[in-house]
């Protein structure tokens, strides 16, 4: 029985040298792996990057199998999509699968982000980590406009005649360009038919390379920790970081148990409540796409409402999306105005704290106020919120400049 | 020959890489022409976005009926005697009242923005974001104040325009709505988005 374990063994170790005689299958498994050292201080908010990971996988595998049965034309999608639904065996399993992902996926984008915001993740020397991931996120913004007009429902269609009519603003060029991204006059079945090649082919092609160059990135400078210091500044007589555990057995072990969890509330969601009440799966779109005629009320899905809050507060066409763009490119800039030597919110002092703190309320109460019906009051609201909302990028040299930070520490606590 | 001493010709690679940089950086250009132009509207989408021919025989005043012309919605209101009068009373309430920015073909450049002062003829999207607002008769209009006349409201953003397809003030919506080509073919028939050979020209 020994002899045969061994020979076994013998001839697994044989056949790892002949490949990696050929291919740094080894290598790559220490460098990125068994032997890349990160922090050993991570805590709860340092889920969100493996999980974002699984998230993606999950959109990919449950959306090639969707498009198995979708059909991408405005005479039959719809009903496609409703065949899927209640005829095809699991495909309703499958189509919620893709729908909570999406929201999935914004909410574990969104806690990632606000991680970075929390511990400086995006200060030197990890700027292009941050541009990486930035380009992620509009690429993902991108992603899930171009599959919500798949759907073909009442809020597929009018959601993406609001939004291409946005590049209508555009002075001079505006009109063209709006009929050139439709190839129609009107959202129709050439803007459904152009959509769906976006969205299973032209983006989650630019978004996988994204997320490589993301982690290759992150595995050049390494990861931040909730203390903000530089693990590799104190390193031992081996040259590896003191505060440093190998990635393999320590995060893979602790990611693992954040799967498991985050797919017990992410079952939850898919098997009991996958519409959310009207968040995750709009009502609206329960109606087939009417070209005719508008809904009553029509508002775009949760993880892009903040921003359309601040689109409506503006009360001028060209001056809204300028504002709308301007919100989502301005976090490109942070490395940049963030004039802390401080780096985690543990040593920053009472003004970043502040700060943060009234724009991440900011940013939820613009959610919510995107959301509603535009009432005077709800205008006043979106207008005050966006104030704020860009007054924490604005002011931010300023007020970083001279906070009272606190002393940071030379090893992680 | 330009030699380092290692027999490398550098003039020669400066060349080569200089020529294939410029034939190269052309072909790249020549090449996005067709990618780009393939996303413009086909010749069959054009084709579709000919004119078509509304009945309005059993139209009757205050009611509205719905064409659908390149896609979208173009709505033909027959105006009563009262609701023409009341045109003109909108004048101080209006962004653009004289109708000067050039959302309409010159014949309905006017103070009821129509060929015949009888039926309205608009494409029913609204100039803001494009969703397609509500007909709001004179009866229906509480939440617009006591001295609504009726007209037409966006339910996506708050535009409200006027009988004459002309926007209110302070409202996201920039300009009026858009008129298309249009002519009367017969008394009771409107072909929309052809205007050629009649000669409406430009009414008063």
């Amino acid at each position: 029985m020994n002899k045969l374990i061994n020979g076994g063994m013998k001839l697994l170790n044989n056949s790892l040298g002949w490949i990696d005689d050929r291919f740094p299958l080894t290598k790559t498994w220490n460098e990125h792996l068994a032997q890349y050292y990160a922090p050993k201080n991570f805590n709860f908010w340092y889920y969100f990057g493996s999980l974002a990971l699984m998230v993606l996988v999950i959109q990919i595998v449950t959306g090639i199998w969707l498009t198995m049965n979708y059909k991408p034309s405005a005479e039959h999608a719809f009903a496609s999509v409703e065949y899927i639904m209640r005829d095809v065996d699991w495909g309703w399993w499958i189509r919620y699968m893709h729908s909570t992902g999406s929201s999935a996926f914004f909410i574990v984008v969104y806690l990632h982000m606000f991680r970075a915001l929390m511990y400086g993740s995006f200060k030197r020397p990890r700027e292009l980590l941050w541009l990486t991931g930035m380009f992620i996120y509009l690429i993902l913004m991108a992603e899930a406009f171009f599959g919500y007009l798949l759907p073909w429902g009442q809020m597929s269609y009018w959601g993406a005649q609001v939004i291409i009519s946005l590049f209508g603003a555009i002075p001079f060029v505006g009109t063209e360009l709006a009929e050139w991204i439709r190839g129609d006059y009107v959202v129709s079945d050439v803007t459904l038919n152009r959509f769906f090649s976006f969205h299973v082919i032209a983006v989650p092609l630019v978004l996988c390379g994204l997320v490589g160059l993301h982690i290759f990135a992150l595995h050049e400078v390494g990861s931040n920790n909730p203390d903000g210091v530089e693990i590799k500044k104190q390193k031992d007589a081996n040259g590896i970081p003191m505060d440093g555990i190998p990635f393999h057995p320590y995060y893979t072990v602790k990611d693992i148990v954040g799967v498991v969890v985050f797919l017990i509330f992410f079952c939850l969601v898919v098997f009991f409540n996958p519409e959310m009440g009207g968040y995750f799966l709009e009502h609206a779109n329960f109606i087939p796409a009417d070209p005719l005629k508008t809904p009553e009320h029509i508002a775009p899905v949760w993880y892009f409402t903040p921003f359309y809050a601040i689109l409506r507060a503006v009360p001028d066409k060209l001056g809204g999306v300028i504002a709308m763009g301007a919100a989502t490119l301005i976090f490109m800039t942070l490395p940049w105005i963030d004039r802390s030597p401080v780096k985690s919110i543990r040593y920053r002092g009472w003004k970043y704290r502040t700060a943060l703190a009234m724009f991440t309320i900011s940013f939820i109460i613009l959610g919510w106020l995107g959301a509603q019906v535009a009432t005077p009051n709800v205008t006043l609201g979106s207008r005050i919120f966006t104030i704020i909302y860009f007054l924490f990028f604005l002011l931010m040299p300023f007020y970083t400049a001279n906070d009272t930070d606190k002393p940071v520490p030379d090893r992680t606590t | 020959m330009q030699d380092d001493g290692y027999g490398i010709d550098k003039k020669r690679r400066h060349f080569l890489t200089a020529a294939a940089t410029v034939v190269g950086g052309a072909g790249v250009l020549a090449t996005a022409v067709p990618f780009v132009s393939t996303l413009s509207p086909s010749a069959r989408t054009k084709a579709i976005g000919g004119p078509v021919e509304a009945d309005i025989s059993k139209l009757k005043p205050g009611e509205m009926q719905i064409e659908k012309w390149r896609g979208k919605p173009v709505w033909i209101l027959r105006r009563s005697e009262e609701s023409i009068a009341e045109l003109a009373e909108m004048v101080d309430s209006l962004r653009d009242p004289e109708s000067d920015v050039e959302q309409q073909p010159e014949y309905a450049k006017n103070g009821h923005r129509s060929v015949n002062p009888e039926y309205l003829v608009v494409v029913g999207l609204c100039t803001h974001l494009g969703c397609s607002p509500k007909y709001r008769s004179k009866n229906e209009g509480e939440e617009f104040g006591a001295d609504w006349k009726g007209g037409f409201f966006c339910p996506c953003h708050g535009s409200t325009f006027d009988l004459a397809g002309r926007v209110f003030k302070g409202v996201p919506a920039p300009a009026n709505l858009l008129v298309p080509k249009y002519q009367f073919i017969s008394e009771t028939k409107i072909l929309i988005g052809d205007d050629t050979g009649s000669d409406q020209g430009v009414s008063s």
